[in-house]
């Protein structure tokens, strides 16, 4: 698996009882809320394995619920993240699902942002409060939340990587790690980039512009 | 792959602690000076000593009121003067309770390596600090041993009970916590290699059966008894015990059990405990 560091193992600091299916439930909220890119109003909330068997008694309900409304794993709000949806307009469901062979703690959000955007994300959280996004829509991705991410949807056409990388060079963005899948070939494709600097709005926009480009997302790391 | 033996010949070879090549390597991986990297080590430690005060004076209750109360009936005893193990092993166990109750009660800990078994290695540094005066920074400096053999601990095997059973959570805390212990009481980088894995050994097998799928029972209580372990643990190693199996081998092993551990004993609630008379009659009544 990846590599940790010494805060994955001490920490998080957060709100009990379960650091995979209370802390890891907020963040796999959050980090879903990032990638819809806008507030939430609208979603069903798939749990899978662990959290389906056992997720009522650990508040992983009321945790995934807490992050998709942006609160942290140290939000002393948590238990009341039924009540405070509610109010802020977001009505979730709750259903059991099967992912096949996934991690046992794993959910899957299907979400509709206040502007419309549609998106489904599958994540898992994998001990001590780490997390994994593992698909978003149909695609396989690997994002964990401790880089800012670049997510870009373009055509699989020659150069496009290269434009990407050439104008994150530009604006002095150092890559960490770099993963390119397709459907097939010349059809639609997805670009995930974790970097070390932040990637601002600017630099997001200019991206768009450029050709074959269809939708490119930056996610803050968590 | 990460080796817990490289970073111990690193040590022995610089003639530094264990701790100081693990912040080193740090710093070089998080980008981050020292004084940054202890600062945020020293919140952990706040946070910890926070939790241990709370659960030890505290009479509140999880909201199943199976747990709350332990830590406060063993810190009464035992200053009663009726301690049966002595003062040391007493108040690790009651300071393990403590937090792990804090836990339970949905208060604020410090996961380590996660949140059902926060209470093993504040309890033991906590009770190694009062036996051997111990300095705050050398504290957070055995956080950091303590957090090294974690990351070899995930990057090898798991701390997670849905991956790898309680073995991977209070067993990787035990081991964590006796490294750190036998480094804090001025022991070898080797012998907190040797610490861990006996440690590590005394816990393999151990399954995750919460009754109700709830981090109460059992895990508050083998909170307590997981401080104990590593205690013995470092013990024995600072005696200069060794372990025949080495720590990275012990820890491949709790990875390898972890994958044959059947579903039902990891995290689910289908199996152990969980299934008794009692603990589905618990499940039944509170849930």
């Amino acid at each position: 698996m990846a590599k940790s560091n010494v805060f994955d193992l001490l920490g998080p600091i957060m709100v009990g009882p379960s650091s995979s299916h209370t802390a890891g439930a907020v963040r796999l909220g959050g980090m879903a809320r990032k990638i819809l890119g806008e507030e939430p109003v609208e979603g069903t909330i798939f749990l899978h394995g662990s959290f389906a068997k056992t997720g009522k008694g650990h508040g992983t309900d009321l945790a995934l619920l807490a992050g998709l409304l942006g609160m942290l794993p140290d939000d002393e709000r948590i238990p009341d993240a039924s009540k405070l949806a509610q109010e802020q307009g977001l009505s979730v469901k709750y259903e059991v699902i099967d992912l096949g062979d996934v991690h046992p703690n794993t959910v899957k959000f299907d979400l509709k942002g206040k502007t419309g955007v549609h998106l489904q994300v599958i994540g898992s959280s994998i001990g001590g409060g780490t997390i994994v996004i593992g698909k978003i829509n149909e695609y396989e991705v690997d994002i964990r939340g401790d880089y800012p991410t670049l997510v870009v949807l373009h055509q699989d056409h020659p150069g496009v990587v290269a434009q990407v990388t050439l104008l994150l060079a530009t604006a002095q963005i150092n890559i960490a790690s770099m993963r390119v899948a397709r459907e097939k070939k010349g059809a639609q494709a997805l670009m995930i980039l974790e970097t070390d600097q932040t990637i601002d709005k600017a630099v997001l926009e200019l991206m768009r512009k450029l050709p074959k480009i269809e939708q490119a997302m930056a996610i803050e790391p968590l | 792959m990460r080796a817990y033996e490289d970073w111990v010949i690193e040590a022995e070879s610089k003639g530094k602690k264990l701790s100081e090549v693990i912040l080193e390597d740090q710093m070089a991986e998080l980008e981050q000076t020292e004084e940054t990297l202890f600062e945020r080590m020293n919140n952990n430690l706040k946070v910890m000593r926070g939790s241990v005060e709370a659960g030890l004076s505290g009479t509140r209750r999880s909201v199943s009121g199976l747990v709350g109360g332990d830590a406060a009936k063993v810190e009464e005893h035992r200053k009663k003067g009726n301690s049966l193990v002595g003062m040391e092993i007493s108040g690790a166990i009651a300071k393990a309770l403590a937090v792990a109750e804090i836990n339970a009660c949905m208060g604020k800990i410090v996961a380590a390596p996660t949140a059902g078994s926060c209470g093993v290695l504040p309890a033991v540094l906590l009770t190694v600090e009062e036996v051997c005066q111990s300095s705050d920074r050398d504290i957070i400096l055995a956080l950091f041993t303590a957090a090294g053999l974690g990351m070899v601990l995930t990057e090898r095997a798991s701390v997670s009970g849905a991956e790898g059973g309680c073995q991977a959570e209070i067993g990787s805390a035990a081991a964590m916590a006796a490294a750190a212990a036998v480094e804090l009481a001025g022991g070898s980088p080797r012998q907190t290699a040797d610490a861990a894995a006996i440690a590590m050994k005394s816990m393999l097998g151990l399954v995750c059966d919460p009754v109700g799928g709830l981090v109460e029972v059992p895990c508050v209580k083998r909170n307590a008894t997981g401080a104990t372990i590593a205690l013995a643990a470092a013990e024995m190693a600072l005696s200069g015990v060794r372990s025949a199996i080495p720590i990275d081998e012990v820890i491949d092993t709790m990875g390898r059990v972890g994958k044959q551990m059947p579903c039902a004993l990891k995290e689910t609630a289908q199996g152990g405990l969980a299934v008794t008379p009692t603990g589905r009659r618990i499940q039944a009544d509170f849930l």
